[in-house]
């Protein structure tokens, strides 16, 4: 090591002094001089020729040496991180033997994919196809029902998923170690961002169960530590290593977004962190243009196509796995369903043309829209006319069903008659007897457009009724084909088109989607329909082939469904919801499992110390920084802190807008929140903590130890008598009055 | 001075435009909301409106006060007409007069930036001829208002930054407080104001930082940022506490509103709640007879109350309940309201002399009033919400079911552990001390049975502060009859006695600002709201007015041409910023540094402007309008002859192209016009046009014009 400093620069520069001076808190002087000796000789013999045209100015050469020098990394803590992040999160991992809180939804996900059923979830597929793979890889058949939380597990293997997760989730204190060694350059810093993670009983419950949160966050803690690494490479562009870091930031990022949206946030960090580089390399007239647009063009491949093609690898393996028919049907088009085995659309054999008398559905073609649906209830008072309300339904129901009827006449001659393209009919609802009605009221929530009821009894009706039935693109007398005709319904008194807005409907429409007839007669898709079943028994069955849809169709049409089922998600009235202001400070925790005395308990709260810790160093940072900017703005000579002070700016800076980035839009999200989104936000806040508070080393490793202990029941679980009762043994932990273990 | 000649001559023609229909006696749209609340401060009546702070009632009301109105008006209907003490001019003219007062400032905003007076006087003629801000300034709304105030402090920060070279001009001073004045003033109209307040704040910063950077100034340095920050932050924060106190030195009684308040804030307006709480006794005693009102007052206020009805033996849904009286939440003010609190271990029922105070920790009774039933709770399911406890009057069926009736007074916002329960302040929980459930509001209304009434529950799982679970004392008086035929009787009757209480003024501004900012409307989309989106290519309009009897009408319309020229302006501006903004970093000057700068200052005021009061409406789940996006187009107009100028003098290089631009400068004028003259019937409501030209002047499909049938 020192001999490397003498030889690659005979005056000593200041990097090898600091390395020598740091030496005392190493304990792995003999593996850093194994690992730098045999690392850095062949990189010196492909060095690229790009960075042998500015070597030769002694800084530069300095400056890449220094770097060298740095690029070590101390086996033995890290391999003590890992151990002991193993052994925090496997400890007690089949505990409690039963389904604890999201368990039930992801469970029984990963189940879904080991029965190939389709289904429909809110977040992208990566994540629950990975479960459900540690799942199949351990013997877990796919058979355990996951009904609700609470339910025992019995013979069922549970433990490959929870431990697949526990992985993951011991993934990333060495990964946070990594990412501070290689910002920060000093292991003690390194080893108080890993025993803050190793030590926060949040992330170890959090890890212990079958969860997305664990593996989200192992992506994007894979995309921080290889964005990192990057960039440390950008004096060696185009080598080898170099290349491996891109591909795999690109790797990880596609990975985080693929597990849930929240990855978006991780793709920013990423992104801007890349725009700076790209932003400097552009200023450094070094480089030519063409050198600039090799490296612009690699950063688009490694970050834009790469991800972008694994995140579509993985829709497509999704939709290869799930071919059968299952609880997610409703919420496609029919094309879609057309695909699932069991679905009555795979294989289906119906009447090719409607006719009158015909019994039929309607989905909606608005991507993600319901079929045309009524039921027993009335519009509220106030509500336009006081009558049988007409929603649109996500789900098959025998309510989504209707009759097809003459304009005047109920009765059908044997020879049913086709419909054709400006054809006037009527629609009688099969269970109510009601027929599909408009007139001059306002629509419940889309002000602009007319309301749509059930009205009449027995099919008797007024001139309301009437529709004239129109087939988009199609002339006079074209017969309306089943599944394949896009078809508008025209109200015939009012000219309006019968529309699907898309909006939610309140309580009183059972969160129903709105049916509305609007007087834009613009062809959108939300006011053409498609006639999906298809009864008449006096018309012969004939095999029908739906067009089925490409995969880019499927992969958008899924990205809809899943966008508005986010944003569907929404507090309930008399809940208590959790606000992301109550997240930095630990305010209130998230019940796993269990709630009075007599259950198993667990209990997601972080460890107090090491939240309030990285509260205060968020504060200090800023403090710190802004010190530090006012002074050099002024002029000041920072002198020697000028290495503590890049430190500080650029790689504090870096996970100051990572915090940032994951934690700041949560505030403007209308969807309901829990306490686990603050997790990857504080994956950076702790990090930030290792590089801020270098100086209390001693002190807080341990103290952490000892509050860890002290915690540690919340997440391994715990019994007896709750913490507010005087004679538990958790009493005295209780340090605010919302934590309810 | 031709200039300024043609400046005036500007204002004075945008003048005239007015008075056309300002003697019309109609009123349109918004006008119904705001007029309620001219009214209002007409009368001095107390109100709440969550849409905005005060500041922008108030300058409505100032014209309401010129014109001696008072305030004696229902707006409830849009068309009606205006009797004869309505002083429609008056209360029209503020926002006109600032709406033409909009024109010199985009003219001296321009000249601020660096620009010639051509082009400043094309900017004013741009603004001048919008139709949508025309028809904005001449009825009694608002958002002209915001314009002006937000030019106003954009220019008048310009003109301070212009003096930056010499430090002790007063004037220069006096140009920066004119700023932060005016951003007071506009935050202090609409919240909207915010937007390019922050804007300010952010330039004002960058500035500030250039100052600390410059080393040749030592302590001047120190004062510069300090009275910068001063004046520009502190000043607008005092400016609007300042409006506050006015708003609530101006209404002083008790109004429509007050429900929606504390007691305390009730007690403190004239008539109203303190006519009732006047003399009540602040100490509540064993003995006493109070109401109970939930702090919650989501989605009511309401008050405990209870009823000769007992719960169903079987709900709908096949669960049972114990049959006994029920315990509501009631919305009003009713006789049932009233319970008295009696001490476990003593019989009576009226307050000993002297009184025993009830303090924070003791245990009591609660009795209901009207029907002698203890309020009681009870391991039964409630019955809306199954996983809280059922609370009852108790009645014993003799079915092993004793009565559970013991409460224990907790006050949350106690100074010591003995402190006493005072009417009013005091907040309070009550704890059931059997199962410590505490008595709390569900949020769920009961069905029939209930009459619809708030459900209250014994919350076992109750945990931190929350505000349905604690309950104040509001009317309050001291029992005096032991006979329960007299105890009806004095229930009936108002209370008395007297004590006085006041909330200081910061209290009353936190409570109210709080309650603007959380309360919301029931909002729904309205038939002429709009999204965001729309309003780039103005896809939406709002009919403002209709004649009663022909078809002359008013609709915010803007001028098409303009919009579609600021639109391309902005893509112009982004595109010629990109290009200079990567050739500078290869060190390719295409322009002199101080042009270039120039640039990026008219950039930052005008696209950030427009982007700061566009973007964030994206993020608002609120009811929105066209006229929303008013604030935005103007500093977007405003781009327009910025980039004119930029590519005239530096894009543009021969004399040929100079010339074949300029006439392309004086088409697209030309056409600005024609436009503004074609949409005027409907800026002005005059004169009125047939059918077909109505039909001829829906240049869109989802333009809402009305049609009267014949």
């Amino acid at each position: 090591m020192e001999g490397r400093c003498g030889e690659g620069s005979h005056t000593q520069s200041p990097s090898c002094a600091a390395v020598r001076s740091r030496k005392p808190c190493m304990d792995t002087g003999k593996h850093r001089e194994k690992a730098s000796s045999k690392k850095t000789e062949p990189r010196r013999a492909t060095r690229p020729s790009s960075s042998d045209t500015r070597g030769l100015n002694g800084t530069s050469t300095e400056k890449r040496l220094r770097y060298s020098d740095c690029d070590y990394t101390p086996l033995c803590p890290l391999l003590s991180v890992a151990a002991l992040s193993l052994c925090t999160r496997f400890y007690r991992i089949t505990e409690p033997p039963h389904v604890c809180w999201d368990e039930t939804h992801f469970g029984k996900m990963g189940s879904y994919y080991i029965n190939r059923t389709f289904f429909f979830d809110v977040h992208p597929p990566l994540g629950k196809m990975l479960i459900g793979l540690a799942g199949y890889l351990t013997g877990y058949d796919g058979t355990f029902p996951f009904i609700k939380p609470g339910d025992k597990y019995e013979h069922h293997n549970y433990w490959g998923m929870r431990g697949f997760c526990a992985v993951l989730g011991s993934c990333l204190p060495p990964f946070a170690f990594l990412v501070v060694l290689e910002l920060s350059h000093s292991t003690p810093a390194a080893l108080i961002t890993a025993s803050l993670l190793i030590f926060d009983t949040g992330y170890i419950t959090l890890s212990q169960y079958i969860l997305l949160d664990p593996i989200l966050m192992f992506f994007i803690m894979g995309a921080v530590l290889s964005m990192v690494k990057f960039n440390h490479q950008r004096l060696r562009p185009f080598s080898w290593s170099w290349w491996l870091w891109l591909l795999l930031t690109g790797v990880n990022l596609s990975g985080s977004l693929g597990v849930k949206f929240v990855g978006l946030f991780n793709i920013l960090l990423v992104g801007i962190n890349t725009a700076w580089d790209l932003w400097r390399l552009l200023g450094d007239l070094h480089l030519s243009l063409v050198d600039f647009m090799k490296h612009l063009i690699a950063r688009m491949f490694g970050l834009i196509m790469l991800p972008l093609f694994l995140y579509t690898t993985i829709f497509a393996v999704h939709f290869v796995i799930l071919n059968r028919s299952g609880p997610g049907d409703g919420f496609f088009s029919s094309a879609f369903q057309s695909r699932l085995i069991g679905n009555n659309l795979h294989n289906a054999t119906m009447p090719e043309y409607l006719a009158y008398g015909s019994i039929i559905t309607l989905k909606n073609l608005r991507i993600a829209g319901g079929y045309l649906h009524s039921h027993w209830h009335l519009y509220p008072e106030g509500v336009g006319a006081h009558q049988q309300q007409v929603t649109a339904y996500l789900h098959k129901d025998y309510n989504n069903l209707w009759l097809v009827k003459r304009p005047n006449s109920d009765d059908f001659t044997w020879n049913p008659e086709l419909i054709r393209h400006g054809d006037i009919i009527r629609l009688e609802h099969k269970e109510t007897t009601r027929n599909l009605h408009s007139h001059l009221h306002e629509a419940p929530l889309t002000k602009k457009h007319l309301q749509v009821t059930g009205y009449g009894i027995n099919g008797t009706g007024d001139p309301n009724d009437l529709w004239q039935v129109e087939v988009c693109g199609g002339k006079k007398g074209d017969p309306v084909k089943v599944l394949r005709s896009k078809v508008r319904l025209l109200h015939r008194s009012t000219g309006c088109v019968l529309y699907s807005s898309g909006k939610t409907l309140p309580k009183w429409g059972w969160e129903q989607v709105e049916v509305t007839c609007s007087p834009y007669l613009k062809e959108t898709p939300n006011s053409q329909w498609n006639i999906e079943d298809h009864v008449n028994p006096k018309l012969p069955n004939i095999s029908l082939h739906v067009l089925k849809p490409s995969f880019l169709e499927i992969l958008l049409e899924s990205h809809i469904v899943m966008i508005r089922g986010n944003s569907g998600l929404k507090p309930k009235d008399n809940e208590i919801n959790s606000k992301p202001w109550h997240w930095p400070i630990n305010y209130q925790g998230l019940r796993f499992s269990g709630v009075n005395e007599t259950e198993y308990r667990v209990y997601l709260l972080g460890n107090p110390v090491i939240w309030w810790l990285n509260l205060f160093s968020l504060g200090l940072f800023v403090v710190m920084v802004s010190l530090c900017c006012v002074a050099l703005q002024r002029g000041a000579k920072l002198g020697g802190t000028k290495k503590g002070k890049q430190v500080l700016m650029e790689g504090g800076g870096l996970l100051f807008l990572g915090w940032l980035l994951h934690y700041l839009p949560f505030y403007t999200m209308g969807r309901i929140l829990y306490y686990h989104h603050y997790f990857p936000a504080m994956l950076f806040s702790s990090m930030l903590t290792g590089i801020t508070t270098l100086d209390l080393v001693g002190m807080l490793s341990t103290k952490l130890g000892s509050f860890f202990y002290l915690f540690h029941p919340l997440s391994y679980g715990m019994n007896g008598p709750l913490a507010h009762d005087p004679t538990s043994s958790m009493a005295g932990l209780r340090w605010l009055d919302s934590w309810e273990f | 001075i031709k200039l300024f000649l043609s400046k005036e001559a500007v204002l004075s023609t945008h003048l005239y435009e007015y008075p056309a229909l300002m003697l019309s006696l109609l009123h349109s749209f918004d006008e119904v909301y705001y007029g309620q609340f001219v009214s209002l401060y007409m009368k001095r009546v107390f109100f709440i409106d969550e849409s905005g702070p005060p500041l922008g009632h108030m300058i409505l009301a100032l014209g309401g006060y010129l014109g001696d109105f008072d305030g004696n008006f229902v707006w409830n209907r849009i068309g009606a007409e205006y009797t004869s003490n309505v002083p429609v001019w008056t209360l029209r003219l503020i926002p006109a007069l600032c709406g033409s007062l909009c024109v010199p400032l985009g003219y001296l905003l321009v000249v601020e930036l660096g620009y010639s007076h051509f082009t400043a006087l094309g900017a004013s003629l741009l603004l001048l001829m919008e139709n949508s801000l025309i028809v904005q300034s001449r009825f009694m709304l608002l958002d002209s208002v915001l314009i002006f105030f937000l030019l106003l402090a954009v220019v008048s920060y310009l003109r301070f930054h212009k003096h930056l070279c010499c430090f002790s001009s007063l004037w220069k001073w006096l140009w920066l407080f004119l700023s932060g004045t005016s951003c007071a003033f506009a935050v202090g109209v609409k919240y909207m104001g915010l937007f390019t307040y922050l804007l300010l704040l952010g330039l004002a910063a960058v500035h500030t930082w250039h100052v600390i950077g410059d080393k040749t100034l030592c302590n001047v340095m120190l004062v510069q940022v300090v009275v910068r920050f001063l004046v520009l932050v502190v000043m607008p924060a005092l400016l609007y506490l300042g409006f506050f106190y006015v708003h609530l030195i101006l209404l002083y009684r008790s109004g429509p509103h007050d429900q929606m308040m504390s007691s305390a804030f009730q007690a403190s307006l004239e008539g109203g709640l303190s006519r009732i709480t006047q003399g009540q006794p602040l100490e509540v005693a064993f003995g006493s007879q109070v109401t109970l009102r939930s702090a919650s007052s989501k989605p009511l206020p309401c008050w405990l109350h209870s009823h000769k009805a007992n719960y169903p033996i079987r709900y709908e849904n096949g669960r049972g309940s114990s049959h006994q009286q029920q315990v509501t939440c009631y919305p009003f003010k009713d006789v049932n309201n009233w319970w008295i609190i009696k001490d476990p271990s003593r019989q009576s029922l009226v307050v000993s002399s002297p009184p025993r105070p009830v303090r924070h920790g003791d245990i009591i009774q609660l009795l209901h009033g009207m029907t002698s039933r203890f309020l009681n709770t009870h391991d039964v399911a409630a019955p809306m919400s199954p996983h809280s406890q059922e609370v009852t009057g108790y009645i014993d069926f003799n079915v092993s079911m004793p009565a559970q009736n013991l409460w224990r007074v907790d006050i949350t916002n106690r100074e010591s552990d003995r402190d006493v329960w005072k009417t009013i302040l005091s907040e309070v929980q009550l704890i059931h001390v059997n199962t410590s459930a505490v008595l709390k509001l569900s949020g769920a209304s009961l069905p029939d049975w209930g009459f619809r009434q708030l459900e209250v529950v014994g919350d076992k799982i109750y945990k931190g502060y929350q505000q349905s679970g604690v309950w104040n004392v509001e009317e309050h008086r001291y029992g005096k009859s032991h006979e329960q035929k007299e105890r009806e009787l004095e229930l009936k009757s108002p209370t008395h006695d007297d004590i006085s209480r006041n909330l200081t003024f910061m209290a009353k501004f936190i409570e109210l600002q709080w309650k603007m900012l959380t309360v919301r409307n029931e909002e729904s989309e309205h038939k002429y709201s709009s999204l965001p989106l729309e309003w780039i290519t103005m896809d939406t309009n709002i009919a403002y007015w209709l004649h009663p009897s022909n078809n002359a009408q008013i609709h915010l319309i803007g001028n098409s041409v303009t919009w579609t020229l600021a639109n391309l302006a902005l893509f112009i501006y982004v595109l010629l910023f990109l290009t200079y903004l990567l050739r500078r970093r290869r060190k390719i000057e295409d322009i002199p540094e101080a042009c270039w700068e120039q640039l990026v200052l008219a950039g930052v005021v005008c696209s950030g402007g427009w982007v700061v009061n566009y973007l964030p409406f994206f993020l608002m789940e609120k009811t929105l309008f066209l006229y929303h996006y008013l604030p935005a187009l103007t500093f977007q107009i405003l781009q327009i002859p910025v980039v004119v100028e930029h590519l005239y003098t530096h894009v543009l290089r021969s004399p040929s192209q100079h010339k074949a631009f300029g006439g392309v400068i004086l088409a697209a004028l030309c056409s600005v016009y024609f436009c503004y003259r074609i949409f005027s019937p409907l800026t002005y409501g005059q004169p009125e046009l047939t059918s077909e030209e109505l039909a001829a002047l829906r240049w869109r499909d989802s333009w809402d014009i009305l049609f009267r049938k014949r």
